[in-house]
Parts: structure tokens; sequence; C-alpha cells
């Protein structure tokens, strides 16, 4: 019942949002409204919001949140953690043990020593004890997989604080309670995954890096639902281009597996076996280009003026007035397809600190192009994962 | 363009493995950016990769082969000095071994960045005397790092990768 309630207030919220946005559904992408699935067992509500609060009092920006539930494996003692980033750059469950204290099972190597795994991202790494848990979200749920539970008394060992990154053990640093890793990969570090990845922790002692087999890795929890574990679908509405406070989604499992999931008519670019497309821009393609709803901006290079130095926002971009842009996706099956886009100041963005979602949020990189959630606003996007059979053929690969 | 025999390294490893770890650890281990170009055979030993060289006209490039399959570039002036290093691969590569001396103001200025309002993004660092930008995914990193005062004249950036 209260399931439902929300459900209703949810589907309410977003039709409200849409009858007062001139944007919606317009977007800076296709022209046409994204039809969001609202109800279904594979429908999760996302929600772009400030997320948790941190103490330097930054808000999350173009953050994607979705609940989580974490159950003691075949029992139902669980807990559900909300403010958990939806990413698509990323495979495994990733929890802060801030957030919950369930009796989870831990994984031991062969000669007993608990697991542990550091994990990088790009801007910073977690750490931390690898258990097991049913994982529930929406009406699917993946029994006895493995998830990291970040935040630990025990130290990094060298091989992770050799990457050099800054811990993201905590909310402060996370700026999430957790991340939700449903990504084009099946497992979260591969086949030959290195050792610097996942160690063993003896009681004393230092952690040792150790090769972490396919089976005992992180595994991207859409491939063990029962059904609807080929990919996901991120839906979620335009955002006009001042701003918006926060914006009202769904997470949908499956591609072709239900009634409200189907491809119908979007395009597939697939992924070569790195999890990347080549994105053209001014005539200069980069190969090593990619969609992930983690990141919070479109990240390219560009001669667009960047914000100073000396800002907040230092590495965004802080055109004088907003620049329209043009590039072409082409994925390793040789589709390809154009995606006008624009980048606007982000300085005047911030402004506003009631505001998380930013559809022109732009900032520097180079070598490739980073499509981050921007990119989802007013289309929706598919993810298929690694191997797995879809109405659009096999994953891996992005649809939209 | 030369080729080095990195099985013959192995091989001397194998044949005299305590008295090679008594010579890495003899040697300027962390000396990679800034270093002299010695320092590039220290990395091909420390990632267990092989190695190539190509010789351009103002620099020459080493290309390691990790065995975690991250591939680093080390360029070295004619003076012999690395001063950049590029990496791609599914993992980051060791920084602390490849930024030398300048990996605790990376650690800084990475910490920094993340502190502002940044969320999940590229590191892009830009400071008098070290730029490393670095970004991608899990299973596809890239990035690259370098010390602006020290690149050959007419070597570009955008041409370190």
């Amino acid at each position: 019942m209260k399931e439902l309630r929300k459900l209703l207030i949810f589907t309410v919220t977003v039709g409200l949002a849409c009858a007062l946005s001139v944007a919606c559904g317009g977007g800076s992408h296709s022209g046409t409204q994204n039809t969001i699935v609202t109800s279904g067992t594979n429908v999760a509500p996302v929600s772009v919001n400030l997320g948790p609060a941190a103490s330097d009092g930054f808000p999350s920006v173009n953050a994607a949140f979705v609940s989580v539930t974490v159950c003691v494996p075949g029992t139902s003692n669980c807990k559900t953690i909300d403010n958990v980033l939806v990413d698509t750059g990323s495979s495994g469950l990733r929890i802060l043990s801030s957030e919950f204290s369930l009796p989870l099972p831990q994984q031991n190597a062969s000669d007993g020593n608990p697991v542990y795994e550091c994990f990088p991202f790009v801007s910073g790494y977690t750490w931390g004890p690898v258990q097991t848990a049913d994982v529930e979200i929406a009406g699917e749920k993946a029994s006895s997989t493995t998830i990291e539970v970040i935040g630990t008394s025990i130290t990094p060992p060298t091989g992770c604080l050799n990457f050099g990154l800054p811990p993201s053990n905590n909310v402060d640093s996370l700026r999430a309670n957790g991340i939700l890793g449903i990504g084009l990969a099946a497992q979260d570090c591969g086949p030959g995954c290195p050792t610097s990845i996942y160690y063993e922790c003896p009681a004393s002692g230092s952690c040792q890096g150790i090769s972490e087999s396919l089976a005992q890795q992180l595994q991207n929890p859409v491939t063990l639902f029962a059904t609807d574990n080929n990919g996901v679908i991120i839906e979620l509405p335009a955002v006009p281009a001042a701003g918006e406070a926060s914006v009202s989604g769904s997470l949908v499992f499956g591609i072709g597996t239900q009634s409200n999931n189907g491809l119908s008519g979007a395009k597939v670019y697939t992924a070569d076996g790195s999890g990347n497309f080549t994105t053209t821009l001014n005539g200069t393609p980069y190969s090593q280009s990619f969609i992930d709803s983690g990141s919070n901006g479109f990240f390219f290079p560009s001669t667009i003026t960047q914000c100073p130095r000396s800002s907040n926002e230092p590495g965004f971009y802080c055109p004088a007035s907003t620049q329209k842009l043009s590039a072409t996706n082409q994925g390793a099956n040789s589709v390809s397809g154009t995606v006008s886009f624009s980048v606007a100041d982000a300085a005047t963005l911030f402004a506003n600190p009631n505001d998380s979602a930013f559809s022109d949020l732009g900032g520097t990189f180079s070598g490739a192009f980073d499509w981050g959630l921007p990119f989802f606003y007013g289309q929706n996007v598919f993810v298929a994962i690694e191997g797995a059979s879809t109405p659009g053929g096999p994953g891996p690969y992005w649809a939209y | 363009m030369s080729e080095e025999h990195p099985s013959s390294v192995k091989s001397r490893a194998r044949a005299a493995g305590t008295a090679l770890v008594l010579l890495v650890a003899a040697l300027p281990v962390w000396a990679s950016l800034g270093g002299d170009a010695s320092s590039v055979q220290t990395d091909q030993v420390h990632m267990q990769g092989t190695r190539q060289t190509t010789t351009t006209q103002s620099y020459t490039v080493s290309e390691i082969r990790a065995a975690t399959g991250t591939v680093v570039r080390e360029y070295a002036s004619s003076t012999g000095t690395v001063f950049a290093i590029a990496w791609h691969g599914p993992w980051p590569p060791d920084m602390h071994q490849l930024l030398g001396s300048y990996f605790e103001q990376y650690v800084q200025a990475a910490k920094a960045q993340s502190a502002a309002r940044m969320g999940r993004r590229p590191l892009m660092i830009e400071q008098p005397g070290l730029v490393v930008q670095s970004g991608g995914h899990p299973r596809a990193f890239s990035g690259k790092a370098y010390v602006p005062e020290m690149l050959p004249q007419g070597v570009r950036a955008e041409d370190l990768r």
C-alpha cells in the first residue's frame, strides 16, 4: 500500500514537472518527448537531487540516485539504503558501511583471510571488505552476490595508495551512500584482474594483492536477476537550460523482456572490449569515448573558456554565452548518429544553490568524450550488458 | 625503432632473483617523471612489461606494456630527461612509480580537486610545474602527466598520448 502511494505520488510529480516545464521532453537531443515508464516490477524510481548533505556544503550536481535494499542472504534481515548513485560507468554494488549494520558473510580467500577491494574511479577510490548479500531493487533480486562495503579501519595497502587518488570512503567524499554499478561489464574487474584491485588482509600484517577470479568479483547485479537481466534503461525527463531543483525518472531493468522495456526504435551503438565507442567533434575522432551516468557533465576537449582555477568550479566550462555544439557518435558496429548539445556558463548555473540538475554543464577533458548525466536528460538510454542477448543484438551496447 | 627483450630481463630475474631485487632497490626507483631516461627501465621491471622505443627529432618515446594490460609511454628529451608520461588501459598505472618526486604534488592536487564542487568527473590538474589529465572509467582509464617547463621546443601537449 505504502509502495503504491509512493508510486502514485511519483507519477503525479513527473506529470506535474512536465506540465510546468516548457522544455519537458524537448531536451537538447531529439526534439521528441521521451516516455518515462513509472510502473512495473522492473521499474525503480530515480531522483536527481542535491544528494546527502556533505560537510563542505556543496550539493551533488547531476547525480541520479536510487534506493537499494541489502539483505543477509536468504533472510528478511534487510536494510533499504537511499541516495545510491546510478552509475552506468562501472559494475557492482558498493555501499558505505556507515549506512547499515547487517551481519553479512565475509568473502574469504582460499587461505581463509578476508578479501578486501580497492576500486579506482577517475576521481577517487573506494576501499573495504567484500561481503555477500541479497540485493533487491524494485521487484528484482540478485541472490547471494558480492558487494563492497566501503569504509573500514584496515589501512589501504600500498598498491591501492599508489593510484594517488583521494579516498571516497565516507558521505563527504563519495557524495552518495553508495554506488550502483550497472554498466556494460558483467563483473567489476574482468578477466586478468590485476593484484592492485583485490587484496587479502590477514588479522596481523599487511594486505596482499590477489588475482580475484571472475566468479569471485563483484558482479553487475542485473546479471543475477531471474528475469530482466540483460541490461537497463535510464529514463529521465528533459531539463530546462537554466537548471532544475530536482528531476524524477526511472531505472528500468531488462531490454525487450517486458511490455515496458522495448527498444522501440532506439539506435544501437555497440561498444568495444573496453566499453568505449568513437565520438567525432570538429572532425577529430576520439575512439575512447563513452556514455556514463556517473559523470556529472559533458567532458570533452575544447577551446571553450574554462572557469577560473581559483573558482569553485575549475575545469568546468564558463563561456560568455551558451555554446551550441554538435558531435557524432559511432559504435563499433559502424552505426552513427549526431548529438546536439549545449554548454552554458557553469558559474551561472551553480549560482542557484537549490538546483541539482543541469542539461548544459560541460567541462574539459583530453583525448576522449565523456557523455555524463546531461546526455540522459530527455532521452531514454539503454545499456546492454556484455554477452547478454537482447532484441537489438548482443551487448555490450548503448542505444538511444 | 628498437626492440628490448623483456624475456632476457625475466630470465635474468629468475636466474639471479635476489641479486636483481637488491640492484633495483639500489636504483633511483621513484624517479620517472623528471628523472633521467634510465628510470624507464626501472619502470619496465616494476610493471613486468615489454618495452619498445621510438626516437623522433626532439624526443624518445619508450612504450611499456605492463602485465596488467596498461600501456605506459614515457617521453624523454634529447638530454635524457623524462618530461612526460601517458597511459591507457583497464586500470590506472602505479602513479607513485611513474610520477616519482611529483607524486605528492599530484596527490595533494587530486585531493583539492575532489574537495571543490566536482562530483565524479575527469581529473584535470594544472599547476606550475605539473599537469596531470586523467579520465575514463573502470576497465578503460587514460591520462597523461607532464612538466610544462620541460617540454622540448616544438612539442605540444596534444602530441603526448
